[in-house]
């Protein structure tokens, strides 16, 4: 079981990584729609400039325009192929997870690195939730499975740890709840990253911006849907994050003797906590630009990412998962 | 977006008279202080002074670290002391950062609150004249009820109807601003119970070793350390007393990882008889004014020397884990009192006794013996190193009871007089005669006794913040207003000699959903006077945008 959770590890990457590879065609073959309907524009100047030339006026045109048709249609088909294997990767990725806990007969989040596999898992299902509600959205599949490799990839290259089971510490259900709405949380605020980027890169764009990161933004969706978006998955999973950290200090006072101790772990909790009311407060206060609330979800978001590998690699602390003291 | 970054300016003053300078600075400062813009600013400050908490070892978490970090870093550290580096979340520029904040919140939220009430008890204003011009607008034949009706019908949606009239009036969503104040108010309770908790909380640390003669009671002496918030006094700890029965753990057998705790215990409350009581890691024994956490356990090896005058004195030495999984033990038997002359009662300060080493629960089949490869007991064994002189306790020093006094050894004072590895039940005969015995162990426990009266507020008041929260992301306020009039004369041909309505509605924040919610609402309301409403649209109704 352990052997078979490693190996649809390893398979769900690459299909996360084909998922990235066929979004990008798709983004690809959109660009290209862009400039094959220009020279048609062209051609139709020309004709009619050269009122009478051997080449007449709308042939082209609408050459190009089916060409523009095929490809357009051949780059929908690319998303939707992306999805499905978006779809395939987040299989293998559940089925890693399952074997996981099977095998350990647990819960799959006893450490770092099935923590992580959790988390991204939670990223992954709940896009398919936004996708569904939200269709035109998809195009940023291609930012999501990006993400998606280089989590799995992280957890696959430099976190992963044999199957234990958990110490008594752990053993508790305050311990259950509160890790599955941390990592439920973390994983709609992972998700949350996806448009926030999106939407740098691409009110930037709208604006103008015709430099590096914000082009990539040209076929992404509409900057004020991608906004909402974030303040929606934001908005939802705050309250979450806000239960989670509750619950943990309520087994924390079980466990150790006290609700909050300061522990590094506990520490950025309460930082990734503030930064994200920060960027609820800044999004509700007229005179802050949406960009520079939008950074403040990123921000949120680093600070969970720091929680999540930083404090483990870096500081020792009750959180450590390591025995009792 | 109803929020605006400073509330409206007050009411002009009287022109004649003057604006004290001073006064007025202070209005604005306050101004300043209380608004949106500062209170962002200060959530942000509060995110990065948090940081060095996390990042510099903190007394309250790992006072050792603190004072390995003093070694390390002689000249940084008592510079970074001075900042309060190692306390950082009591420290002044913490503690100023968030008092500053929950200044600038009470500042918010008092104003909000009493318009709040005073929009709660008002009743829904009535409908602008025109609401051609309101984001959401409709005209449909009137129902048979007329406004009547379709208050009803508001009322039956659960909004908040006013009829003037032809006019109706509907408001719905306060729920928005009333979980945004009860989120906002349940912080600073927070605040208040985690303030309750450390003035009048209190805590202790101690080990506890199983048998009825290491039996403690619950007086301050009884504790190695202790953290007394500033308004406890010794006397008001209550009173009880416990006795370990039993310790039983389990491991794993593939990595020795620990699975299972239990302390079983005899508790003695204050004028009740004593009774059995259990508890383990996740489950505390939860005693009346205090609570018993279970932080870590260990083994106390059971020693019996016999002095030149053939004096025994027994004792178990609880020996500290070196942090290992087979539980390697290190730890200290004392003996300051050894060989005291019975018949003059005349210590002699050199002949005090100390054996000092590791305790090993399953010791490897050889040499060197110096670490446990399981931490049950299955191969317990004792490596010991006797020494002989003046232990020090005498110097005023508190000495640790785990730990020799290195000073003492390293000026000739306490002298090592052998080495010995000690199965259970082994006598080591010492080159002056005297005996030591190795009698076996007890369990020993790691308690934390801890009293924090806040703690129910702090419950409670989370709980609070968390509705509040939900009520302030997914509440929405919005308005809807429905006019009758008699359909207008000059046409609108199929409607012609009834009644129309005029209806508008007007979100209050942004609201996605609002269009389809008003269509829903004006589907209901138009067919109000032919049948009874099925209830479609509140079940639709979507939730987080
Ligand atoms: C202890 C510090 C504070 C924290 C942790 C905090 C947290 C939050 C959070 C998480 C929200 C989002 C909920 C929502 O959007 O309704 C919020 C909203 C809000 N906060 Fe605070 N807040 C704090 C202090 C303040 C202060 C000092 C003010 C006043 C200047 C304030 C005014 C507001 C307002 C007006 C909203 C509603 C925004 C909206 O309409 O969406 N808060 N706060």
């Amino acid at each position: 079981m352990s052997v078979l959770s490693d190996q649809l590890v390893t398979f769900s990457i690459l299909a996360y990584l084909v998922a990235m590879v066929v979004h990008a065609v798709e983004y690809a073959l959109g660009n290209a729609r862009v400039r094959v309907d220009q020279p048609a524009r062209e051609l139709v100047g020309a004709g009619v400039g050269a009122a009478g030339g051997a080449v007449s006026g709308p042939e082209p045109t609408v050459r190009a325009a089916t060409a523009a048709q095929r490809t357009a249609a051949r780059a929908r088909l690319a998303g939707l192929g992306a999805v499905a294997v978006t779809v395939l990767a987040a299989l293998l990725h559940l089925g890693a997870l399952i074997a996981r806990g099977v095998a350990a007969d647990r819960m799959p989040w006893g450490n770092m690195y099935e923590f992580v596999l959790t988390v991204s898992f939670i990223g992954v299902a709940s896009w398919f939730v936004v996708l569904w509600k939200r269709p035109t959205l998809r195009r940023l599949g291609l930012l999501l499975t990006l993400v998606m490799v280089l989590l799995v990839a992280t957890a696959e290259l430099l976190l992963y740890t044999p199957i234990v089971p958990l110490v008594p510490a752990l053993n508790s259900y305050w311990f259950i709840i509160h890790v599955s709405t941390i990592v439920f949380s973390s994983g709609i605020f992972l998700l949350g990253v996806v448009p926030a980027g999106a939407f740098l890169m691409r009110s930037g764009y709208e604006q103008g911006r015709r430099s590096f990161p914000y082009l990539l933004a040209k076929r992404m969706p509409a900057a004020a849907a991608l906004e909402r978006l974030t303040f929606g998955l934001h908005a939802f999973s705050f309250p979450i994050f806000t239960f989670a950290v509750i619950a943990g200090a309520i087994w924390a006072e079980a466990a150790w003797g006290r609700a909050w101790g300061w522990d590094p772990k506990e520490t950025w909790a309460f930082i990734s906590w503030v930064v994200y009311a920060g960027y609820l407060h800044a999004r509700a206060t007229p005179s802050v630009k949406r960009n520079v609330a939008t950074w403040l979800a990123i921000l949120g978001f680093l600070t969970v990412m720091m929680n999540l590998f930083g404090v483990n690699i870096f500081f020792e602390g009750l959180h450590s998962y390591g025995g009792l003291d | 977006m109803t929020v605006t970054d400073d509330r409206p300016a007050p009411p002009a003053e009287t022109p004649r008279r003057r604006p004290n300078p001073v006064l007025a600075l202070l209005r604005n400062s306050w101004r300043q202080l209380t608004s949106m813009r500062t209170a962002l600013v200060l959530l942000f400050l509060l995110a990065i002074a948090a940081i060095p908490g996390s990042v510099l070892p903190q007394r309250g978490v790992n006072p050792e670290d603190v004072r390995d970090y003093f070694v390390a870093y002689p000249d940084l550290a008592p510079v970074l002391d001075r900042l309060g580096a190692f306390d950082a979340f009591g420290s002044v520029w913490f503690s100023a950062i968030y008092l500053l904040l929950f200044t600038s919140l009470v500042g918010c939220i008092t104003p909000r609150l009493r318009d709040h009430v005073r929009a709660l008890r008002s009743r829904p204003p009535a409908a602008p004249k025109r609401l051609d011009r309101l984001p959401q607008h409709t005209v449909f034949a009137a129902p048979a009820g007329g406004a009547p009706a379709i208050a009803a019908v508001l009322r039956r949606h659960r909004w908040r109807v006013e009829v003037r009239g032809d006019e109706v009036s509907a408001e719905k969503g306060y729920l928005k601003e009333t979980g945004n104040l009860l989120f906002h108010a349940s912080l600073v309770v927070v605040l208040v119970g985690v303030a309750l908790g450390s003035w009048y909380g209190w805590s202790g640390n101690r080990v506890l070793v199983a048998g009825a003669d290491n039996a403690f009671c619950n007086t301050q002496q009884q504790y190695a350390e202790t953290s007394f918030g500033p308004q406890v006094a010794g006397a008001d700890l209550p009173r009880f007393c416990v006795q370990l029965d039993d310790f039983e753990a389990r491991f794993l057998e593939s990595n020795g990882q620990p699975e299972f705790f239990n302390a079983k215990v005899t508790v003695d409350e204050d004028g009740g008889t004593p009774r059995p009581a259990e508890f383990s890691v996740n489950s505390p024994l939860r005693l009346d004014g205090a609570n018993v956490y279970l932080l870590g356990h260990g083994y106390a090896p059971v020693v019996r020397y016999t002095d030149r005058f053939g004096r025994s004195q027994t004792s178990p030495n609880p020996f500290l884990d070196v942090g290992d999984v087979g539980l390697t033990s290190e730890g200290l038997a004392a003996f300051p009192d050894a060989n005291v002359d019975p018949a003059t009662g005349e210590r002699d300060p050199d002949l005090q006794m100390a054996f000092s080493g590791l305790y090993l629960p399953t010791a490897p089949q050889q040499a060197p013996f110096v670490r446990s490869e399981f931490p049950t007991e299955r191969n317990p064994l004792l490596n010991l190193v006797a020494y002989r002189g003046n232990l020090g306790l005498d110097a005023g020093i508190p000495g640790s009871v785990y730990e020799l006094d290195q000073r003492q050894v390293d000026a000739g004072r306490l002298k090592e007089v052998g080495t010995k590895l000690l199965q259970v039940g082994e006598v080591w005969t010492l080159d002056d005669g005297t005996t030591l015995e190795f009698l076996g162990t007890e369990p020993y426990v790691v308690l934390s006794v801890r009293h924090d009266p806040g703690s129910t507020l702090l419950l409670v008041s989370s709980g609070t913040l968390l509705l509040g929260l939900m009520g302030s992301l997914f509440g929405r306020r919005r308005r809807v207003f429905f006019r009758v009039r008699p359909a207008d004369p000059a046409g609108e041909s199929s409607t012609s000699g009834s009644s129309l309505v005029d209806a508008g509605g007007l979100p209050r924040v942004d609201h996605p959903g609002f269009a389809d919610e008003f269509t829903r609402l004006v589907a209901a309301v138009s067919g109000a006077g032919r049948r009874a409403d099925p209830d479609g649209p509140a079940g639709a109704r979507v939730g987080a945008e």
